[in-house]
């Protein structure tokens, strides 16, 4: 049984020109112990969707539709101090920006004992003394001495691995991470990455990482999924999903990206994908990649939207040209 | 498609720009200085691009606005075409900025909301009064033309449009007096993967065909490898290498360079051990920037 079954999730958000259909039917399972990637550019609903799966949607927002279940139970369905003892403590979640995440008026000590406290029950004493080992394990250097700091002391690096600490210190069983390291530095983003990665394998946590940057969910996930307006298009392994993408739009992002490695890319140019996503207060009615596809042809593109398939095993696409089945080249943008 | 000869478009030399530290309520004193930038030399050439790479608080873009003398420098030399450029009056700048341009990093604060598209490609023009009414609009349709941005939204307020259309109204409005040089600072970084491959080809573009030099100011050092011939990195205001842009990412020689290049993400999941090991050896160093 999987950790965490998403299906079939819907939120939309209610606005003055009509509802924002931004998350609209996602399904996925992660299982225990395991990375998944969600990737996917700005608006496609990768956020949307975790902050739905944690409750954290506010009005004019709502989840109409769908179930995601924790080990058992609907957290669509849970409500109050229920899903607030889930929250923080069987799943954890860090956010972007390590700025405005902590309390500037707070000790970084206060501020992780306060979780350790409130979910765990433990002493100031035992809260103080777990504290320090925490922040022993995300690798900040002095970490007795720097308990009683405020934020301010701390570079954004530091911040973040402070809030690395307090998500996982009721060892929860999955950690949920919003561009974890959009906001920081290269050098600083590696570290962060490779906490991460090590602190899955300590403590068989599952690791959801949201991130628009392909390189990060290369080095970071075991599945990978990508979304596009609202909807998962692809989802497959890491390996499959870089070695064979299917979707057209994966296949694009992918050639999109600049290179760091190879000969010639000063002469060479991008491949870019012309136009830009739907409007999600009314998407395209067939496929929601159609108009900006190299592929979408005169059939049923335009008209009736593919479902999301196994093209191989383990390999889901969303697409009626995926790579594998394509005889005919591009017949031009249609 | 270098064009490496002849004389250098831009040389600084021994650029130095220090903030002070002020202390004190009633009586201000100076008690030290933050060195933005350390003692930087660099060239430019005509119709060559020259990428200048570092992380936040490295300097990159301290350095291009004291080129553009939009920050006075504390000490050293921008020589443009010849010219001094850190002696100069408001005047004679007034005359430089035709052929020395900026687009800056984020297309949503740099146009001014109140001014139409037309009017925001054509203000350069009429800065430098040249031209009539009519033939600076014709010439704004012209701009939005060439930057691929459709000319009938001409009379359209700039908050109308998306992160890349806005980047190519400030392209536009950057090329309007024709300019050699065009400092680029950052100017993807706002925008999504597929928009910034739109943006990128269309630089690469405009200096094929305008024959432009390009001081190209990112932290992305993908994006900087696809746009350079040349590289500069950055590290708390000094530049610590500097050369071919092949070879400073094929084989960077500077212990910084080596560890910042370990640290991109590779999209190959299959390298991701061999990354991994590779950031190892150079843990000494980023461990400073943890």
């Amino acid at each position: 049984m999987p950790l965490l079954a998403v299906n079939n999730l819907h939120t939309f958000f209610k606005t003055r020109e009509g509802e924002v259909r931004a998350v609209d039917g996602v399904s996925f399972t992660i299982d225990r112990g395991t990375m998944l990637g969600i990737v996917g550019e700005s608006g496609c609903g990768k956020s949307v969707t975790m902050l739905s799966i944690m409750g954290l949607i506010e009005l004019p927002g709502r989840v109409v539709d769908g179930s995601a279940v924790f080990q058992g139970r609907d957290l669509l369905k849970l409500k109050g101090a229920t899903l607030e003892d889930i929250r923080g403590h069987e799943i954890g979640m860090i956010f972007q920006d390590p700025m405005t995440s902590l309390n500037p008026t707070l000790t970084i000590g206060t501020q992780i004992t306060e979780t350790l406290r409130r979910h765990l029950g433990m002493s100031k004493q035992q809260a103080r003394k777990r504290a320090i080992e925490l922040l022993q394990e995300v690798h900040i250097p002095n970490a007795s001495s720097r308990l009683d700091d405020y934020p301010h002391r701390y570079s954004g690096g530091m911040r973040q691995r402070v809030m690395i600490a307090i998500a996982i210190s009721c060892n929860p069983k999955l950690l949920i991470a919003d561009e974890p390291t959009t906001a920081l530095d290269v050098t600083v983003q590696a570290g962060v990455l490779d906490l991460l990665h090590e602190l899955r394998s300590e403590h068989e946590m599952a690791v959801i990482i949201i991130t628009h940057d392909m390189g990060v969910v290369a080095e970071t996930a075991n599945d990978i999924l990508v979304m596009y307006a609202g909807q998962v298009v692809e989802h497959a392994s890491a390996y499959d999903l870089f070695d064979r993408p299917e979707h057209p739009y994966t296949e694009a992002l992918l050639e999109a990206l600049p290179q760091v490695e190879g000969e010639g890319i000063r002469d060479g140019r991008l491949r870019s994908i012309p136009g830009r996503p739907p409007d999600l207060i009314d998407p395209p009615k067939g496929c929601r990649f159609a108009p900006r596809c190299a592929y979408a042809g005169l059939d049923d593109c335009a008209v009736v939207q593919p479902e999301l398939r196994e093209i191989r095993p383990g390999h889901w696409v969303r697409s009626r040209h995926p790579a594998s089945e394509r005889v005919a080249q591009p017949v031009g943008v249609g | 498609m270098p064009t490496t000869t002849g004389e250098p478009l831009l040389v600084v030399k021994n650029l130095k720009k220090y903030f002070p530290i002020r202390k004190g309520i009633l009586i201000d004193r100076t008690v030290d200085h933050v060195k933005a930038v350390d003692d930087v030399s660099f060239e430019v050439r005509a119709g060559e691009t020259l990428g200048l790479v570092g992380e936040s608080g490295s300097g990159k873009t301290t350095s291009g606005y004291c080129v553009l003398q939009l920050l006075k420098p504390t000490s050293g030399s921008v020589l443009f075409n010849g010219q001094e450029l850190t002696k100069m009056r408001k005047a004679g700048l007034r005359q430089v900025r035709r052929d020395l341009q900026v687009v800056f990093q984020d297309p949503y604060a740099s146009l001014n909301p109140r001014m139409t598209v037309g009017d925001i490609v054509s203000e350069p023009l009429l800065v430098h009064d040249i031209g009539d009414r009519r033939s600076r609009r014709r010439s704004a349709e012209q701009l939005l033309e060439v930057v691929g941005f459709n000319p009938d939204f001409i009379n359209r307020y700039p908050h109308e449009f998306s992160g890349g259309q806005r980047q190519r109204i400030g392209i536009a409005r950057a090329l309007a007096l024709n300019p050699s040089l065009i400092v680029c600072d950052e100017p993807v970084s706002a925008l999504d993967v597929s928009i910034q491959a739109q943006i990128l080809n269309l630089l690469k573009d405009l200096q094929a065909e305008f024959g432009l030099a390009y001081l190209f100011i990112a932290h992305d050092l993908a994006v900087v490898r696809t746009m350079s011939d040349r590289i500069a990195v950055m590290n708390r205001g000094k530049i610590v290498e500097e050369g071919p842009a092949e070879e400073v990412y094929s084989n960077p020689q500077d212990p910084y360079s080596q560890a910042l290049l370990a640290a991109v993400p590779i999209p190959d999941p299959r390298r991701m051990r061999e990354r991994r090991a590779e950031r190892r050896k150079h843990q000494d160093v980023l461990a400073e920037s943890i």
